[in-house]
């Protein structure tokens, strides 16, 4: 095994394009694990955490750059207003320990269907700015993941940042696991409203084979919203509507029988959360809101 | 490979470094620092728990590599990292500027010093952080395997949290695990070594 040190992103990427089968390791808390277990000896492995720009971030007008090392306590601490709902999803990450060494890039690397930030970073609308030797380019979330532990990224490339919309409305989060700390997910729901475009977007993680949106749930409860006048009126949302919608993001999970739950639960839980964060979401929305605090 | 580091303030070398190791091997099997537990080898248990810059981490997730001309302070250089924390940098951390724990001493460590009569069960006499006494004083010491990782990650929240309430307490040793489950006698010396805290101040 070899031990590749780059100083600065252009020696990391021309690593990378060297080694095209190193794997790069920043927080450590995926691939050391691997490496401890003899689960995976990797010929290369590719050390970022000298890379200073992967720890920064910077607040856009629209966006959020979010370097792929800033470590989730970071998000916790900073960026709890501008993504509320990532804020959130990084607060369940496993310890304080892991969050103060794990990043967004590792979970979008790892590309697990139970990574923490999936469904927060589904909900709130992002892309994935890869860059190699050959030019960066900027993936929309939605075509990151294409499969279990897999993502569109081309051997050569590293993943740079994340840009993710700002929140332009309220945001939730919610996990099932047996503990509130230091626990993989059973499933796990994201919803983001977006007053902006007069959308809502979603995100489900561990139960399918990647993370996904509720597609089918998201457009009845767009398409109701705008119908029954609901963003400018900021009634309560009608409980047919809130149950439908549960039902359709129900609908959308596709998940597997393992140790942590069955597919029956997964699905019954995903809509349960889907129902329970939209009812938080919306109460924000009218003004009567719940803050970001503590209810993951 | 060769790493360079400093641990607990004085420099150190560590040789025919596996590519592939963790900072826990590195400083149990090579620096012949025992006081970082090896549990579960996956971030789980928080038993070898370490700052690194400052930062509490699992040092088993940590690749060696990844340490090269930075700082770690381990159980072994508690009482010397509090000290110097409040003697010339009071509320902040020090770094290699400090004095530090030579390896020799680190290694040598016990909470009763071989020279001097004292009662085991309080400690008496010994180089201790005000922690290490607060989880002496409180009971908080069952088997022992999880007490280094808590008082690294304890020592940690007081430094950047002076009056913790329990929920604070309890967020931050939530990423460390006592199979003793002693979690009261853990919340109590925290709340003790808290307590003591501003009674100095």
């Amino acid at each position: 095994m070899d031990f590749l040190r780059p100083a600065s992103w252009e020696e990391a990427l021309a690593a990378k394009a060297e080694h095209p089968t190193a794997v790069p390791i920043a927080g450590g808390t995926d691939v050391m694990v691997e490496i401890n277990f003899d689960h995976r000896r990797p010929e290369y492995l590719l050390d970022l955490n000298r890379v200073a720009e992967l720890r920064e971030w910077a607040v856009g007008e629209e966006t959020v750059r979010l370097g792929a090392s800033v470590p989730y306590t970071t998000i916790m601490e900073e960026l709890r207003t501008e993504l509320p709902g990532l804020a959130l999803a990084s607060h369940t990450v496993a310890s304080p320990q892991i969050r103060n060494r794990g990043g967004v890039g590792g979970n979008l690397g790892t590309a697990s269907p139970a990574g923490d930030a999936h469904p927060a970073l589904l909900a709130a609308d992002c892309e994935v700015e890869v860059e190699s030797v050959r030019g960066s380019r900027l993936i929309p979330i939605d075509e990151f993941y294409t499969g279990v532990k897999r993502n569109a990224l081309a051997e050569d490339e590293l993943i740079k940042s994340v840009h993710i919309k700002k929140a332009a409305g309220p945001q939730q989060y919610s996990k099932v696991g047996t503990r509130n700390a230091m626990v993989i997910a059973v499933c796990a729901f994201g919803i983001a409203l977006h007053p902006d475009t007069r959308t809502v977007r979603t995100g489900i993680g561990s139960a399918a084979p990647t993370p996904i949106r509720a597609k089918a749930a998201e457009e009845f409860l767009n398409a109701a919203l705008e119908e029954g006048g609901f963003w400018d009126s900021k009634k309560i949302i009608t409980p047919s509507i809130a149950k439908q919608f549960a039902e359709l993001a129900s609908g959308a999970a596709n998940p597997i029988d393992d140790v942590r739950g069955t597919a029956n639960y997964r699905r019954h839980a995903v809509g349960i959360m889907a129902r329970r964060t939209l009812g938080w979401t919306w109460e924000s929305y009218r003004g009567n809101g719940r803050s970001t605090e503590g209810v993951a | 490979m060769r790493v360079n580091f400093t641990v607990n303030g004085r420099q150190q070398e560590a040789d025919d470094v596996w590519e592939g190791e963790s900072l826990l091997y590195v400083l149990r099997e090579r620096m012949g620092l025992p006081g970082s537990k090896n549990a579960c080898e996956q971030g789980e248990c928080g038993s070898c728990t370490v700052r690194l810059d400052g930062v509490p981490v699992c040092s088993c997730l940590v690749a060696a590599g990844q340490v090269q001309d930075r700082e770690v302070v381990t159980v072994e250089g508690l009482a010397d990292y509090a000290k110097h924390r409040e003697d010339s940098h009071p509320g902040g951390a020090c770094g290699s500027v400090c004095g530090g724990t030579s390896l020799q001493e680190a290694r040598q460590w016990q909470a009763r010093p071989a020279d001097r009569v004292t009662d085991g069960q309080t400690g008496e006499g010994g180089e201790l952080s005000p922690i290490q006494q607060a989880f002496i004083d409180a009971g908080a010491v069952q088997c022992g395997f999880c007490t280094p990782g808590l008082l690294v990650a304890a020592d940690e929240l007081l430094e950047r949290n002076a009056s913790p309430s329990d929920a604070d307490i309890r967020e931050a040793l939530s990423g460390n695990l006592c199979r003793c489950t002693g979690y009261e006698k853990i919340l109590d010396a925290v709340r003790l070594a808290a307590a003591r805290q501003e009674e100095t101040v």
